[in-house]
């Protein structure tokens, strides 16, 4: 497993969009994760293959611009998988998706007040 | 640097994703641009039927109306068609790459969005914006006022009209193979850079550009203004593309990067020049027999292995000294009395 946060994404962001301006992005992609997380969940529950594949799409972007590698590879993965596999599996990728989510906000908080 | 585009340039970012948009924006701005956001394909066509905008970015994947449906409406609206889209996306595939491209879109950004490549793109396509406006201007300053304003107004008319003139084709040879033998945005800017020079050759000629296609175009010496030496403007304008090709091969051969070689197929005479297509879409153009052996000539440069080959019409209306070398008559499809072909032969460098 690479780093939470790659620190050399990070600071290249930082240093091409401000510091100041990339703390508003974090609490931003604060808010707007979860949404996206929730919305996976409730396109599984629905069946919307076309919503769930969207919903992972926009989380694996957002995860790139951060350089939190885990989670745009694991939302990757379920971004081409599509729907099935993760039905198939109860779920169960999305639930590991949640667990690093967590991880990738405790560290982009500490990286904003840092 | 361009007046206006710099400090004055107006984009509209078009994605669902906030943090997408905040910071493309924010990107854009730290550029000197002013950028709008909108949040999916909708929005965005009613934005850009309403206000002007120099650039459009645009994302794919959107709910309600995605990037590939703008794309396609863009292409149907006379007023917003030669916008230029930069396609900012994470898709997966490059089949996605090349349907944006196909689709009209000028240029491929993959997300995140490098700033440094973003701003030369950036740059890029409002260069070659303002060459497409010039190139406009030199319609409307070329055309007699009834027509200018005809194409202000419907952007065609019914019709065409019996003009006598040159009409040049030109490709790039091989393409698909170096399409497949380097990423994406190499080849996008291959292709910028192609288009560039060629614009500049055939408009610095008089010529008109009136068709674009992957990586061939046509272009029209003789209307809609008439013009005296079509034949000589023609052949000087596809010497001069040749030697524009020569250059930046050594360019590209200094920079590691794979070389072109085009082929121009050119034929004179009668052909109808006008406005053709429906209310929705029309585009200026050309049509008759001259217009098919150009085409058929363009091909038959393939085979002759040379790069520039011309029909009879046009070694006979020359005027100015050019090599030229007659290889005999050669059947070309689509004509039942084989054609006279004649090769220009251009000096090598060095």
């Amino acid at each position: 497993m690479a780093e939470t946060i790659d620190r050399a994404v990070f600071e290249d962001l930082k240093s091409t969009a401000g510091a100041e301006f990339v703390k508003d992005l974090i609490d931003t992609f604060l808010v707007e994760a979860p949404v996206m997380m929730e919305d996976m969940r409730s396109a599984l529950a629905a069946g919307d293959a076309e919503r769930f594949r969207r919903a992972a799409h926009s989380l694996k972007s957002n995860s790139n611009t951060f350089g939190a590698a885990n989670l745009a590879a694991m939302a990757k993965e379920i971004e081409l998988g599509g729907l099935a596999p993760v039905r198939a599996a109860s779920g169960v990728p999305l639930d590991a998706l949640e667990v690093e989510y967590t991880r990738v906000a405790k560290a982009l908080m500490e990286l904003k007040r840092a | 640097m361009r007046e206006g585009s710099h400090g004055g340039a107006r984009l509209l970012v078009v994605d669902d994703n906030k943090v997408n948009r905040l910071l493309l924006s924010r990107n854009l701005e730290l550029m000197g641009h002013r950028a709008v956001a909108a949040e999916n394909g909708r929005i965005a066509l009613e934005m850009l039927r309403r206000e002007a905008f120099d650039l459009l970015l645009l994302d794919i994947e959107m709910p309600e109306m995605d990037g590939f449906q703008v794309l396609e409406q863009l292409a149907k609206d006379l007023q917003l068609r030669d916008l230029p889209v930069i396609v900012t996306s994470s898709l997966e595939g490059i089949d996605n790459v090349v349907r944006c491209i196909e689709l009209g879109a000028e240029d491929y950004l993959t997300k995140p969005v490098n700033p440094g490549l973003l701003k030369a793109r950036v740059g890029a396509s409002l260069e070659k914006k303002r060459l497409r406006d010039q190139q406009k201007e030199l319609v409307r300053r070329f055309a007699t006022p009834e027509v200018a304003q005809d194409l202000q107004q419907s952007g065609f008319s019914l019709g065409g009209k019996r003009v006598q003139g040159t009409v040049m084709f030109s490709d790039i040879r091989d393409f698909t193979p170096l399409v497949e033998s380097q990423p994406p945005e190499e080849t996008i800017e291959l292709l910028n850079t192609y288009y560039t020079l060629m614009f500049n050759a055939i408009s610095g000629h008089g010529g008109i550009v009136s068709h674009m296609a992957a990586d061939g175009l046509m272009a029209v010496f003789g209307a809609p203004l008439p013009l005296p030496d079509h034949c000589d403007a023609a052949v000087r304008t596809a010497l001069e593309m040749i030697e524009m090709i020569e250059l930046f091969n050594v360019e590209q051969k200094t920079a590691g990067r794979p070389q072109i070689r085009i082929g121009i197929g050119i034929a004179s005479g009668e052909m109808v020049a006008g406005y053709t297509g429906t209310n929705e879409r029309a585009t200026y153009t050309c049509i008759g027999d001259t217009v098919n052996i150009a085409s058929r000539l363009e091909a038959h440069t393939k085979e002759a292995k040379r790069a520039i080959l011309i029909d009879a019409a046009t070694r006979e209306g020359l005027h100015t000294p050019v090599e030229v070398e007659a290889l005999g008559p050669v059947t070309i499809r689509g004509k039942v009395q084989p054609v006279e072909v004649f090769a220009v032969n251009h000096a090598k460098k060095g």
